[in-house]
């Protein structure tokens, strides 16, 4: 029974490029295609005061690793130009009368252009833009206190937020988004497999076969199932040495622990596949029925996007979805060494799903055949 | 070419699409429901972050401080946490997503002056929302700096010190910096990237399996009489969605249409010719219906999501990835979309993403057709 599935699996030379090339490139497109992290942000420069404390000033800006100058201009309209082509996400405007209004104490403004349609960039820019903005100020009123009034300017206090980031110190989008791919990559190829070899022995009428041959229900379940979860754990073992060896991911937690979890969110997901195969009578709804699953899936799950950002009423949906509580299992393990003390609600709530699924799944597909 | 064999196949397909009356719901349903998923699931804006404390010292000044968090609109200060361990648990838990540890001399720091450390604990599990919320918490903590160095000031004599330096910023194109506006004519892109392939990509593989195939080709139509035949409903019905799924960002979202209904027609047509093409290729080149949508959910989803600019910028990618972008259609259509509704952008400065669109219609038209072809073979 084992051995049938496997070869009609196999034998399409197709199939087998399709389950392990796609992952592949998925997980090295995700690790490097996959970011916020803004690196080198376009940016142009107007300086109209050209004094020191303007070239100061902007100097900082463009010597901050995160921007990158691209042009410095010599009027006000070619900022319109630039900003429009998108050619420069943000343009630094200093005008004449800036270290004038510096030097008397007074407050000088400087003007930024920001093209938002992308507003993460933006608005992280902008944090850039403020903090460069504020240490400038900063130094250039203890500077001139020091002159002053020496003895007061040592007493300033400055009180600042040091940053103490956990699990991932350096901030490094690859450990966030690699872990994560196993169990995107899982959820899509194991679902549409699942699915479709079931529905597809409905459609050809093989179903019916198996029916009279003397294969017991669970037999026949159990036969169907174990070649996925083989291939399951060779595309995951597949994606872990790529995350391990080649995006350096480290992995603090425990391979037992992570296989157990894995085999529960396979259940899971094998759960849906088979309530998907009761309601489609071709795999072309088989097809529809998946996707309509597993976009909701991956969109809510907290992949790329974070739960908490999402309106109330959704982050209650996101507890229907067994790739959230798998995301905390596998970043859990490869990031934050989290034992079975951290991890044994998500098991649980993996647990419950799959027990749910498969019970209905198998209680129609009952009712189907008969 | 004849018109009139042109036109049975096109009837024939719609019939064909008639019968089948769950699939033409889902054409209009599916845009719906991802539309509103996407919509309202994929934010990156950090609001009210759940904080906890663990005040060591419990001072006039440390309250002063966690009152400059509970004021800001990014923070809400929901405990406070007696010893170190529970701070660990509540951050490991995720009952909070910021930790501060005042120190227990901070006091007495802040009359000694100089550099004074509140620490800010984050999971950067996420590396993106730990670095925002690390710039909100900068910028709430400078805010308390800057009032404390006032009183400081003040009480040794100085007037009010103006700040030499203030930043006056003008966001243009999505004003409120509202990411909505930068992610649903993103999810229109996805959406449209998607179902363009997906109805076409099962029309060969279908009738391959189902074996009406061979009697296509015992009739007098060309090849290129059956494709054209077979993509003109779904390029009515694709086209409907299109316009549908605008609608929906323009009335429910709220996002701004600023620019030309006719070049919003003419872009949409020219990306729904690339989709349905390829999803036409996909399934006159795989013969299983499974390798079908496997390799339309790969090629087009993915590359839509990732690759087109609609979450991940694209100028930030490495200069490799940037350069495989370039083969998606989805980022000239993304640029395309954004520039039109939020930008109301006019014809010229759009040329190249148009003369792309239409450069890859015709390749993958032309292998699509190929393909085709070889199958009738």
């Amino acid at each position: 029974m084992l051995r049938k599935e496997f070869i009609q699996l196999l034998r399409d030379p197709r199939a087998r490029f399709g389950l392990l090339v796609p992952s592949i490139l998925q997980v090295l497109i995700y690790g490097y295609a996959a970011t916020f992290e803004l690196h080198h942000v376009r940016m142009a420069v107007l300086d109209l005061d050209h004094s020191y404390e303007s070239r100061d000033l902007l100097s900082r800006f463009e010597s901050n690793g995160h921007f990158e100058l691209i042009a410095t201009l010599n009027n006000r309209h070619q900022i319109t130009d630039l900003i429009d082509r998108g050619t420069a996400t943000l343009a630094i405007q200093i005008l004449p009368g800036f270290s004038e209004l510096v030097g008397k104490g007074q407050t000088a403004p400087v003007q930024v252009i920001l093209d938002g349609t992308d507003s993460n960039t933006a608005l992280i820019a902008l944090g850039y833009i403020n903090e460069i903005a504020n240490g400038y100020a900063q130094d250039y009123a203890k500077a001139n206190l020091m002159r002053t009034a020496p003895a007061i300017a040592v007493h300033l206090p400055d009180v600042e937020l040091a940053r103490r980031p956990w699990y991932n110190p350096n901030l490094e989008s690859q450990w966030f988004f690699v872990p994560g791919t196993i169990g995107s990559i899982l959820l899509t190829s194991c679902l549409t497999l699942a699915a479709f070899a079931i529905v597809r022995e409905r459609e050809v009428g093989t179903l019916e076969q198996v029916m009279v041959s003397p294969i017991s229900r669970l037999e026949f379940i159990l036969g169907k199932t174990i070649p996925f979860f083989l291939i399951a754990t060779t595309q995951m073992i597949l994606i872990m040495l790529i995350a391990r060896l080649w995006f350096q991911v480290p992995f603090h937690g425990s391979y037992l622990l992570l296989g157990i979890g894995t085999s529960v969110f396979l259940l899971s997901i094998l759960g849906v596949a088979l309530l998907i195969s009761t309601v489609s009578g071709t795999q072309q709804q088989a097809m529809i029925a998946s996707f309509f699953f597993i976009m909701p899936a991956i969109t809510l799950s907290g992949f790329s996007f974070p739960i908490s950002a999402m309106p109330r009423v959704m982050q209650w949906f996101t507890y229907l979805d067994p790739l959230r509580f798998y995301l905390v299992i596998i970043r859990g393990s490869f990031l934050k060494g989290s034992d079975w003390a951290a991890l044994w609600s998500q098991i649980v709530a993996l647990v419950i799903i799959a027990t749910a699924l498969l019970a209905i799944s198998v209680q129609r597909f009952h009712k189907s055949l008969d | 070419m004849s018109l009139n064999r042109l036109s049975a196949i096109t009837r024939k397909e719609i019939i064909q699409i008639r019968r089948d009356p769950r699939s033409l719901l889902i054409v209009f349903l599916m845009p719906a429901m991802l539309m509103a998923l996407m919509g309202y699931g994929i934010s990156l804006d950090q609001k009210n972050v759940p904080v906890c404390v663990f005040d060591r010292e419990g001072s006039q000044q440390s309250q002063d401080l966690l009152k400059h968090f509970q004021a800001s609109i990014y923070f809400n200060v929901v405990m406070v946490n007696d010893d170190y361990a529970s701070l660990v648990r509540a951050i490991d838990r995720g009952k909070c997503s910021l930790g501060l540890v005042i120190p227990n001399d901070f006091s007495e720091q802040l009359r000694n002056g100089g550099e004074v450390d509140v620490q800010g604990i984050v999971d950067a599990t996420d590396d993106n929302t730990a670095n925002l919320i690390f710039g909100y918490g900068e910028a709430v903590v400078a805010g308390y700096s800057n009032d404390v160095q006032l009183q400081y000031l003040s009480s040794n004599g100085f007037a009010t010190m103006n700040a030499p330096v203030s930043v006056q910023s003008r966001t243009w194109f999505n004003e409120d910096l509202d990411s909505s506006n930068f992610i649903v004519p993103g999810v229109v892109v996805l959406v449209m990237a998607v179902i363009g392939t997906f109805l076409t990509s099962l029309t060969v593989a279908r009738e391959w399996e189902r074996g009406t195939m061979e009697q296509l080709v015992s009739t007098p139509v060309t090849p290129l009489e059956v494709t054209i035949g077979k993509l003109i409903p779904y390029f009515a019905l694709g086209f409907i969605d299109t316009i549908f799924c605008e609608a929906i960002a323009v009335f429910w979202f709220q996002v701004p249409f600023r620019g030309a209904f006719v070049m919003m027609f003419l872009a949409s047509a020219l990306f729904l010719a690339v989709v349905l093409l390829l999803g036409y290729w996909i399934s006159a080149a795989t013969k299983s219906q499974l390798a079908a949508s496997q390799f339309s959910l790969v090629l087009t989803f993915l590359p839509a999501f990732l690759l087109s600019g609609f979450a991940f910028p694209i100028d930030q990618m490495p200069i490799a990835v940037q350069a495989i972008t370039y083969l998606t259609p989805a980022r000239y259509y993304l640029t395309l979309v954004k520039a039109i509704f939020l930008k109301g952008t006019g014809v010229a400065p759009l040329m190249p993403q148009m003369f792309a669109l239409t450069l890859f219609a015709t390749i993958v038209g032309r292998m699509a057709l190929r393909s085709f072809r070889k199958v009738l073979e």
